[in-house]
């Protein structure tokens, strides 16, 4: 049962092949039995049981009154960056470790009008910082391909418990990389959409002008349906853009023959580990198969992406994250002698140190003096990086390239050194910069590890990025491998 | 040494909008604490600011009415730090591109040795901000509370040049900018809830020097009284470090009317570094010169508008014009009255007069007048049209003030004060008082003619008393004199 | 830009973040080294360059001026660590 896709959920419920009570069951065991004690993934933060089985009951009643969905009963996870009203949004934090929202993120609100099932909140990198989910205060996840390496991150809870068929797909956040290095890292289908498109409603801030919810699924038919229900123009949102949301999944099977595919050069540099450059050209090649024509193109500030986002995230984050005082909610430190103590300690000992580097880094980088050599620089080379893009964009339809430079990497092995952690975002950093959509899909393995090809659409093209990666799941079968020591029915 | 003063004022006016800046909360003023405090307002996480479109109308109706370049693309920058009663530490406000830009207003002092003389203050910039919530500091077990209600009720700060250079100066500014944006309608101007507060940047610097003084802040004065006090005390006491050859510490300062003394803001010390920067939840605000144009157009009339307008229309002398159009209710209730009783000079002279001494004997605002225009228009016809003089109506005036009725011909009847317009009736009052002052008649027909008419005021005097003063004084006047010259 | 000792303990007190005396070597090592990945932005050139702040071009959208919000003070206050009579309490704020 636990292989199963959305989509075969979805028609399994119609068909009444198994209940919404059922299914949910099936998954909360399993996480029962995979995610939690000692060895387990730790891909949970929050498990919420009852309220899962009751969600699917009503589901199986909406289904037994005759106006499902298909959506109606389906099991999901979200990332616990997404607000959900009663149930605990900790955002990998102590400082959240006991914040119940008194309200439903926008796309919370989405599958709950869906009839979905929440079966819990998936651990993250702290306030989605980090690319390992080593920064969780609720400790890392692990990576059911290896377990002694790490799932990627932010979202490398939703990454971990999808890889493991603990749920079969999560909703995620992508500010630097978070959807498409874990998708990449655990052999998924990650898809980060056009800046605006879902609304940042109760998705709790790390750097507003980059932050964008997607999915991570096991194909990119399931993510389709994911993006169906996350995406919407909402007016709670300034940024949320007014665009009609088309049914991603009616366009999944056009003919891709003809499309035109550029390889930007920077994102095959030399010193590429060589298998992971065949394995992501040899996915390329299935394109071309398939009737698209490959051009080289040149995107010459990709190499600013990751310096100028250092900036631009830590400043956002510097202010985002100011609400967290330990005044209105979230953990206060204990007696604080005066008002400022109150301050220090609470934000001292709630955050974690890769937030405290950031919220630094962004403090010091606005600070008087600073302001225009750090700030008003950064945005000036977000500028070149879009303006790269969109003369790209002038001639081809999609850009393809590795999502990370390597396959997953092992747990502990990169903690020591900041930067050296966040070069893993550097193919996809300027995507979040630029505000394009991207996804990662599948590609095949090195040393048994999985593989991410980045696709990388033009704005509001995500249903052409899903028309691709569809064709190439048609025609591939690398989507289809699960884990194996996970799997134990397999 | 001489010094001259200088300076700049900063006023916060709240936008009379339903809804607050960035979200659908109440801005109504009095509600129990953190009733009126929405997820937005708490700065709980995930939440996300939404710009209130008539906040924006407001603030260019500003714009328009100081003459100012209006941006027509504006922006939101956050500004960076910790306080409770500011719930996301940070507040949302516009360095860089203000919704309006230079601008320029006329006052004129009331008093003092200049009095009557217009000087232009030019105002540097007006942007748009969120309040802040309040902390109370009642005792809670030695802590404070906080209510944040009052977070983000939208603002307009309007930053003047530093141009006044008197404590007088700076009153009539202030007092001018409350009169616009009253008139406007875009703040209700009661500063006794804190609708609109100013901060007073105050230096001093030798006369005849250029380079500008060190200079401090008396933050949020909320009355035109305390703000001269409070400018008057900043002043002596700069002057008197000065003199002792002391120099200023650029600080915050607190204005105690009790004590009529300012003192530093120990809260405001540590020296801030407000790390703004444009906020990325908000995208640019772009308006087109359409959309300024339609607001421009339709603008109420504003005070100096007004005043020209009594002037010229009505022939009103400047100093009544512009007493009459200092407040827009005062404007309005003059309006009406003069409008009800169709004589602007008649109209003027009792709101003047009579109403404004009624007002200030009695301590009461002209909103709260107990006679309302209308009545005090219908009365004002009454005497136009002879149904009452002038001493009836100062009879019902009174009885109006009191509120005995709202009736005023039905009072007019009750008190009896209907003037006696019959030339019969006034014949024979006038004959009966002849008959019983037969020296005087006799004194007067003696006297020689350039007398006569000094003599006649007697026999008016006699005649109306007679009447109860309901006589109509000219038509007694005319039958005393054709009956007193038939004598001669 | 390598940073000083001392800078770290102003950063932080700007931040309101309570940091280790032990802590500070370390932030000042990590902190100089992600400046100076930061600095690589340095090698272009930008002074003609219009600095970019929102992803997309659109602009700031206009809510209508109405009250839709209703008193949700229980709700919204129950997570409140701490609080009386409607109000959010902390240590005595002096002005």
């Amino acid at each position: 049962m636990q292989n199963l896709t959305l989509a075969q959920i979805s028609k399994g419920l119609e068909a009444g092949e198994f209940t919404s009570v059922e299914i949910t069951q099936h998954y909360l065991d399993r996480i029962k039995q995979l995610d939690q004690g000692e060895n387990g993934l730790n891909s949970f933060i929050t498990v919420n049981e009852e309220l899962a089985l009751a969600e699917a009951k009503a589901a199986d009643e909406r289904r037994a009154a005759g106006n499902a969905t298909a959506w109606t009963g389906v099991p999901i996870a979200h990332k616990d960056l997404l607000c959900t009203d009663g149930t605990l949004t900790t955002c990998g934090s102590k400082i959240l470790s006991n914040f119940v929202p008194p309200y439903d993120a926008t796309i919370v609100e989405n599958f709950k009008k869906e009839g979905a099932v929440c079966l819990g909140k998936t651990n993250m990198d702290e306030f989605a910082m980090g690319s390992s989910n080593e920064n969780s205060y609720f400790g890392a996840v692990k990576n059911p391909w290896d377990l002694e390496r790490v799932p990627g991150g932010s979202s490398g809870g939703s990454a971990a418990a999808v890889a493991a068929r603990l749920v079969p797909a999560a909703t995620a956040t992508d500010t630097g990389g978070s959807i498409r290095q874990p998708a990449a890292f655990t052999g998924l289908t990650g898809l980060k959409p056009t800046y605006g498109r879902c609304s940042r409603w109760g998705m709790v801030a790390y750097a507003s002008s980059l932050d964008q919810a997607g999915p991570i699924a096991q194909t990119a038919e399931d993510a389709a349906m994911m993006l169906n229900v996350m995406a919407s123009f909402d007016e709670k949102d300034s940024t949320s853009i007014e665009q009609p949301v088309p049914d991603y999944t009616a366009t999944l099977n056009d003919d891709i023959k003809g499309k035109v595919i550029g390889l930007p050069k920077e994102y095959f540099p030399e010193n590429l580990d060589p298998e992971m450059a065949s394995v992501v050209r040899s996915a390329i090649a299935e394109f071309e198969k398939l009737g698209c024509t490959i051009k080289e193109i040149s995107l010459p500030n990709t190499g600013l992406g990751i310096p100028a986002y250092y900036v631009v995230a830590p400043a956002e984050c510097s202010a985002n994250l100011s609400r967290m005082d330990g005044v209105r909610f979230g953990v206060r430190c204990e007696d604080p002698k005066d008002l400022e103590d109150l301050y220090k300690r609470s934000r001292g000992e709630g955050f974690g140190a890769e937030v405290k580097r950031r919220i630094m880094v962004g403090t010091y980088a606005l600070s008087t003096g600073f302001y225009d050599a750090y700030y008003v620089k950064a945005q000036k080379i977000r500028r070149l990086i879009k303006n790269d893009f969109v003369a790209a964009f002038n001639d081809v339809d999609f850009i393809m390239s590795p999502t990370t430079p390597t396959p997953a990497f092992k747990t502990g092995e990169k903690t020591g050194d900041p930067v050296e952690m966040y070069m893993e975002d550097v193919f996809t950093i300027a995507l979040n910069l630029a505000g394009l959509p991207g996804m990662s899909i599948p590609a095949g393995k090195v040393n048994n590890l999985p593989v991410g090809l980045q696709i990388i659409g033009n704005y509001w093209n995500e249903a052409g990025m899903l028309n691709m990666a569809h064709q190439f799941q048609t025609a591939t079968d690398f989507h289809k491998e699960a884990p194996a020591g996970i799997d134990s029915n397999r | 040494m001489e010094w001259e003063v200088v300076i700049g004022l900063e006023i916060h006016a709240q936008l009379a909008t339903k809804s607050k800046i960035f979200s659908g909360s109440s801005t109504a003023f009095g509600a129990e604490p953190n009733t009126q405090a929405s997820l937005v307002d708490l700065g709980l996480p995930g939440v996300l600011p939404v710009f209130n479109k008539e906040a924006l109308n407001m603030a260019v109706q500003f714009g328009c009415a100081i003459d100012a370049e209006i941006g027509k693309v504006s922006v939101f920058d956050r500004k960076n730090y910790f306080y409770p009663d500011s719930p996301k530490g940070y507040q949302t406000t516009q360095l860089h591109h203000p919704i309006v830009g230079m601008g320029h207003i006329d006052i004129t002092l009331e008093d003092g040795p200049d009095k009557g003389v217009t000087k232009r203050i030019n105002v540097t910039r007006a942007h748009l901000e969120e309040d802040a919530g309040k902390s109370l500091h009642e005792d809670f077990q030695g802590m404070s509370g906080i209510d944040l209600n009052r977070a983000g009720t939208p603002l307009i700060e309007i930053v003047s040049e530093p141009e006044m250079r008197n404590a007088k100066e700076a009153v009539a500014y202030f007092k001018k900018m409350h009169s616009i944006v009253t008139y406007l309608g875009i703040c209700d101007g009661d500063l006794s809830q804190g609708s609109m507060r100013c901060d007073c940047n105050v230096s001093l610097r030798p006369k005849g020097q250029e380079e500008f003084g060190t200079r401090t802040e008396i933050k949020n004065v909320n009355s035109f009284r305390f703000v001269e006090q409070a400018i008057n005390c900043e002043i002596e006491r700069q002057r008197d470090i000065l003199e002792d050859g002391g120099s200023i510490v650029q600080e915050t300062r607190l204005y105690d009317p009790n004590k009529n003394e300012t003192r530093s803001m120990r809260s405001k010390e540590v020296a801030n570094d407000y790390r703004y920067f444009p906020c990325p939840d908000l995208l640019p605000v772009v308006i087109d010169d359409d959309y300024i144009e339609a607001i421009r157009s339709h603008l109420p009339e504003l005070p100096d508008q007004k005043k020209q307008r009594f002037m010229d229309d009505h022939k009103l002398s400047e100093y009544d014009a512009s007493v009459l159009t200092a407040s827009r209710e005062l404007a309005a209730y003059f309006e009406t009255v003069a409008e009800k009783c169709g004589d602007y000079k008649l109209a003027t002279n009792w709101v003047m007069g009579e109403l404004s001494a009624a007002m200030n004997k009695s301590d009461v605002s002209i909103q709260a007048c107990p006679i309302s225009a209308e009545v005090l228009g219908a009365m004002l016809l009454r005497l136009k049209d002879e149904t009452i003089n002038g001493k009836g109506a100062k009879t019902l005036f009174q009885s109006l003030w009191e509120k005995q009725s709202d009736d005023v011909d039905a009072l007019i009847e009750s008190l009896g004060i209907k003037q006696v317009q019959d030339s019969g009736a006034i014949e024979s009052i006038v004959d009966e008082v002849l008959a019983n002052n037969q020296a005087q008649v006799d004194n007067y027909v003696a006297a020689a003619e350039d007398k006569r008419g000094k003599m006649l005021g007697f026999f008016v005097g006699q005649v109306m008393k007679a009447s109860k003063g309901s006589a109509n004084p000219g038509m007694v006047n005319s039958v005393l004199k054709t009956k007193l010259d038939e004598k001669c | 830009m390598a940073l000083d000792r001392s800078d770290i303990p102003n950063i932080a007190d700007l931040a309101r973040l309570a940091i280790a005396e032990n802590d500070i070597p370390q932030y000042q090592q990590e902190l100089s080294n992600i400046l100076e990945l930061v600095e690589q932005m340095n090698a272009v050139n930008t002074d003609d360059v219009q600095p970019l702040a929102h992803p997309t071009d659109a602009v700031q959208r206009l809510r209508a001026d109405e009250v839709t919000e209703t008193n949700q003070r229980e709700k919204y206050m129950q997570c409140a660590p701490a609080k009386e009579e409607g109000l959010f309490l902390v240590p005595k704020v002096i002005e």
